[in-house]
C-alpha cells in the first residue's frame, strides 16, 4: 500500500445506475480496464454483478460444513460420554452404548451446528455488523436498498485516479458520479 | 382501510392468474410494503385483534399460573390418560410450523417462484407456533423448573443426566433444534429488509431502531454473494430437519407398545397431517392478511390456488393413513388393535371419529372445485375446517389409545377442564399477539424477494 493512496480525501467514485443491466455492463467493463478494488451495490442479489468483479467463490459452505461437523461430533460424545462413561443407567437391558437412539439427537446437533456456522459464518465473513462505513456518505446511497444500482471503485486501487477514473466511469452514462468522503 | 378485491376475477380458464399484479416497479413494491409499517396509524381492526389477543393472554397467563399454584390436578388428566390436552396441542401446534418451513426451505429448493411473496410469514408462522407448541410440554411437567434436568443435559448438582434411549429426549433436541433454525432463517432473511426499512424511514428514531438490526446490512455484491449461499444452504438443511421434527413427535407415539400407536407408518403420517393443517393455517393468515391491508397484488389467486392444491395432495395422504391405520389393525390380527379400531369408530368417542373424517377426509374434497380454489372466503372456511379436523386427529390418536388399553380393569375417561379450555384458547390469543405484532413492526412480505419477481430485475445481455 503506497503512501499516496493511504492518504487520499475520498473512500472511492460512486456511480448510480438505474437498471442492473448498465450496472453489470460497467462493472465487467471497470473489471477489464484493471481495477480490483470495487464493488456494487443493489437492492437485490444479481449474481452476474458479483461476477462481473470477480468474486465467484465464498467460503460460506465451508464454514457450514466445519458447523455442521463440530455439532455432529460433539452431540454423539456429549451421549456417549453421559450414557456410558458418566452416567450408565441400565434401561430395559440396552447397551449403555445403544449408538442407534443416539442417532436423532446426533442429527439433530449437526443441523443445529450448521444452521449457526451458517447465519453466525456469512455474518462473519462479511464484516457485519459494521456500525460505520464510507458508502452511506454518498449522497443518494438511500436508493441502494431500494431502486438504485451502483458502482463504486475505491481509491485503494492501485489504477484509481480521481479525475481519470471519473471520467472513465461517466463513459458508461450513468445518472451520476460522485466522490465518496471518508 | 380495505382495498376492494379487483384483481381477485378469475382469468379464463387454462389460464393461471398472475403471480403479481399490474404496475408494479422496484419502489411500488418497496413503499406498499415498508408503508404498512412505517406510518403512525394503526389501523382500527388491528387495534381490535390486538386487544383480544392481549385479553387471551391475559387468560392464558392466569391458567398457568393457576396450574403451578395448584398443579396439573387442575387439568382433566388422571390415570390411565396422563397425556390430555397438553399433548394434543402440543402436536397441534408443532404440526402448524411445518408449512412455513416447507414454504421456505423445500419450495426454494425447487425453484418455485410464488413462495416469494408468502414465505415471510409463513416462517413468523412457524416461529410463533413453536412457541406455543412448546409451552405445553413444559407446563405438562406441572414444575418446569424441576423439569429441566430431564429435559436438557446440564451439569446440575444431583449428577443427573437425561435418558438418551427415550424418544421424549430426542423431542427436546428436534423441538428446540427446530426453532433456533427457524428463527434464524426468518432473520437472515429479514436482514435486506431491515436495511430498506432503515433508509426509508423518516424519523431518526425509526431509522435508529432499524438501522442497528439491519447490522449495517448495504447491498454489495459480495455481501449478497455470501448470503445466497448461506441462504440456500440454511434451506438445505430446514428440509431434513422439518421432516425429522414431526418425525421425532410420532415416535414419542410409535415407539411405545400402546394399541393404536405401535406402528411404522407413523412418520410419514404425521409430516403429511403436519403440513395439511399448515397450510391450512397459511391460508386462514394470508386471506385476512391480504384483504385488511390490501395486498392482493402480491399475494394473488395463485399462491391461494397453489396452498389449496397442496393442501387437497396432503389431505388425500392422511385419508389414506387414516385407511391403512384401520386397515392394519384387523390384518394384524391382534385382538388388542382391532379392539382399538373398533373402539375409535364405536366406542364412547366415537363421535370425536367421525367428525375428524368429515372435516379431513370428506368437507375439503371441495378443493377439487377450481370455484372453491379461486374463491377466497371458501378457502377460508375449507382452512378453518382442516384445522378443527387436525384438532380431533390428535385427539383421537392421544385420547382414544390411553382410554383403553390391554386390561380392562386400567380403563378410564378423559374429560377435559374449563382450565384446559382456557391454556389452549389462551395460546391461541398469544400467536394472534404476536403475530399481530409482527405484521406491524416487520415487513410481512420479503421486499427484495418481491423485487426479483418484476421483469425489470433480470440483467439483459
Amino acid at each position: 500500500m503506497n503512501s499516496s493512496s493511504t492518504l487520499s480525501p475520498v473512500y472511492g467514485l460512486m456511480a448510480e445506475f438505474e437498471s442492473p443491466t448498465e450496472l453489470v455492463h460497467a462493472a465487467k467493463a471497470a473489471y477489464e480496464a484493471g481495477y480490483r478494488k470495487m464493488d456494487t451495490y443493489s437492492p437485490y442479489p444479481i449474481e452476474e454483478a458479483a461476477e462481473a468483479i470477480g468474486s465467484h467463490h465464498n467460503r460460506v459452505a465451508l464454514v457450514v460444513l466445519i458447523g455442521a461437523m463440530l455439532g455432529m461430533i460433539g452431540g454423539y460424545s456429549m451421549e456417549f460420554w453421559i450414557s456410558a462413561v458418566n452416567y450408565p443407567l441400565n434401561v430395559g437391558g440396552k447397551p449403555y452404548h445403544s449408538w442407534p437412539a443416539f442417532i436423532p439427537v446426533t442429527f439433530e446437533c449437526a443441523i443445529l451446528g450448521a444452521g449457526l456456522a451458517a447465519v453466525f459464518g456469512m455474518l462473519a465473513l462479511n464484516g457485519l455488523p459494521q456500525p460505520y462505513h464510507p458508502v452511506f456518505n454518498s449522497p443518494n446511497f438511500i436508493r441502494a436498498s431500494r431502486d438504485r444500482f451502483f458502482l463504486c471503485i475505491e481509491s485503494q486501487d492501485p489504477q484509481f485516479r480521481l479525475s481519470e477514473t471519473k471520467g472513465f466511469l461517466e463513459g458508461f452514462h450513468p445518472v451520476e458520479v460522485t466522490e465518496v468522503p471518508y | 382501510m380495505p382495498v376492494q378485491d379487483e384483481i381477485d376475477v378469475l382469468p379464463p380458464k387454462g389460464v393461471r392468474p398472475p403471480l403479481m399484479g399490474p404496475g408494479q416497479d422496484f419502489g411500488t413494491v418497496t413503499d406498499r410494503v415498508a408503508g404498512v409499517i412505517l406510518t403512525r396509524h394503526t389501523p382500527v381492526f388491528w387495534m381490535i385483534i390486538f386487544a383480544i389477543g392481549a385479553t387471551l393472554v391475559g387468560m392464558l397467563t392466569t391458567a398457568v399460573a393457576y396450574l403451578i399454584f395448584k398443579g396439573t390436578g387442575i387439568w382433566g388428566i388422571n390415570i390411565p390418560i396422563g397425556w390430555g390436552f397438553a399433548i394434543v396441542n402440543f402436536v397441534w401446534w408443532i404440526g402448524i410450523g411445518h408449512a412455513g418451513t416447507l414454504i421456505s426451505a423445500i419450495l426454494l429448493l425447487f425453484k418455485q417462484g410464488w413462495r416469494t411473496s408468502i414465505n415471510r410469514f409463513a416462517e413468523a408462522m412457524t416461529i410463533f407456533a413453536v412457541m406455543q407448541a412448546g409451552l405445553f410440554p413444559l407446563i405438562h411437567t406441572g414444575r418446569p423448573w424441576i423439569a429441566a434436568y430431564w429435559l436438557f443435559p446440564y451439569p446440575n448438582s444431583m449428577g443427573v443426566w437425561p435418558q438418551f434411549r427415550s424418544p421424549l429426549i430426542w423431542d427436546v433436541f428436534a423441538v428446540s433444534t427446530y426453532f433456533t433454525v427457524s428463527f434464524l432463517f426468518w432473520g437472515i432473511g429479514l436482514i435486506p429488509d431491515l436495511a430498506t426499512m432503515r433508509d426509508s424511514a423518516k424519523s431518526m428514531v425509526v431509522r435508529r431502531i432499524y438501522g442497528l438490526l439491519a447490522m449495517g446490512w448495504r447491498g454489495s455484491a459480495q455481501h449478497w454473494n455470501r448470503y445466497e449461499t448461506a441462504y440456500l444452504l440454511l434451506a438445505g438443511l430446514s428440509t431434513p430437519l422439518v421432516l425429522s421434527v414431526h418425525s421425532v413427535v410420532s415416535l414419542d407415539f410409535a415407539v411405545s407398545l400402546v394399541p393404536g400407536w405401535h406402528t411404522t407408518f407413523f412418520p410419514p403420517y404425521f409430516v403429511a397431517g403436519a403440513i395439511y393443517c399448515g397450510f391450512a393455517m397459511v391460508l386462514m393468515l394470508a386471506i385476512p392478511f391480504r384483504y385488511l391491508y390490501g395486498m392482493q397484488d402480491y399475494i394473488t389467486l395463485r399462491h391461494l390456488q397453489n396452498c389449496a392444491k397442496l393442501m387437497l395432495a396432503t389431505g388425500l395422504i392422511v385419508a389414506y393413513s387414516y385407511s391403512m391405520e384401520a386397515f392394519f389393525g384387523w390384518y394384524s390380527h391382534n385382538k388388542y388393535e382391532w379392539a382399538m379400531v373398533l373402539n375409535r369408530m364405536h366406542g364412547p368417542y366415537a363421535g370425536y371419529y367421525w367428525t375428524l373424517v368429515f372435516c379431513n377426509i370428506i368437507f375439503p374434497q371441495l378443493l377439487w372445485f377450481n370455484k372453491v380454489r379461486s374463491t377466497p372466503w371458501m378457502l377460508f372456511i375449507v382452512a378453518v375446517d382442516v384445522n378443527i379436523g387436525m384438532w380431533l386427529e390428535r385427539f383421537v390418536i392421544v385420547v382414544m389409545s390411553l382410554q383403553r388399553d390391554f386390561l380392562p380393569s386400567s380403563w378410564g375417561m378423559y374429560w377435559f377442564t374449563k382450565w384446559d379450555v382456557m391454556t389452549f384458547v389462551g395460546t391461541m390469543g398469544f400467536f394472534t399477539l404476536l403475530f399481530f405484532l409482527f405484521i406491524r413492526f416487520m415487513p410481512a412480505i420479503s421486499i427484495f424477494e418481491l423485487r426479483t419477481l418484476l421483469p425489470q430485475s433480470k440483467v439483459k445481455e
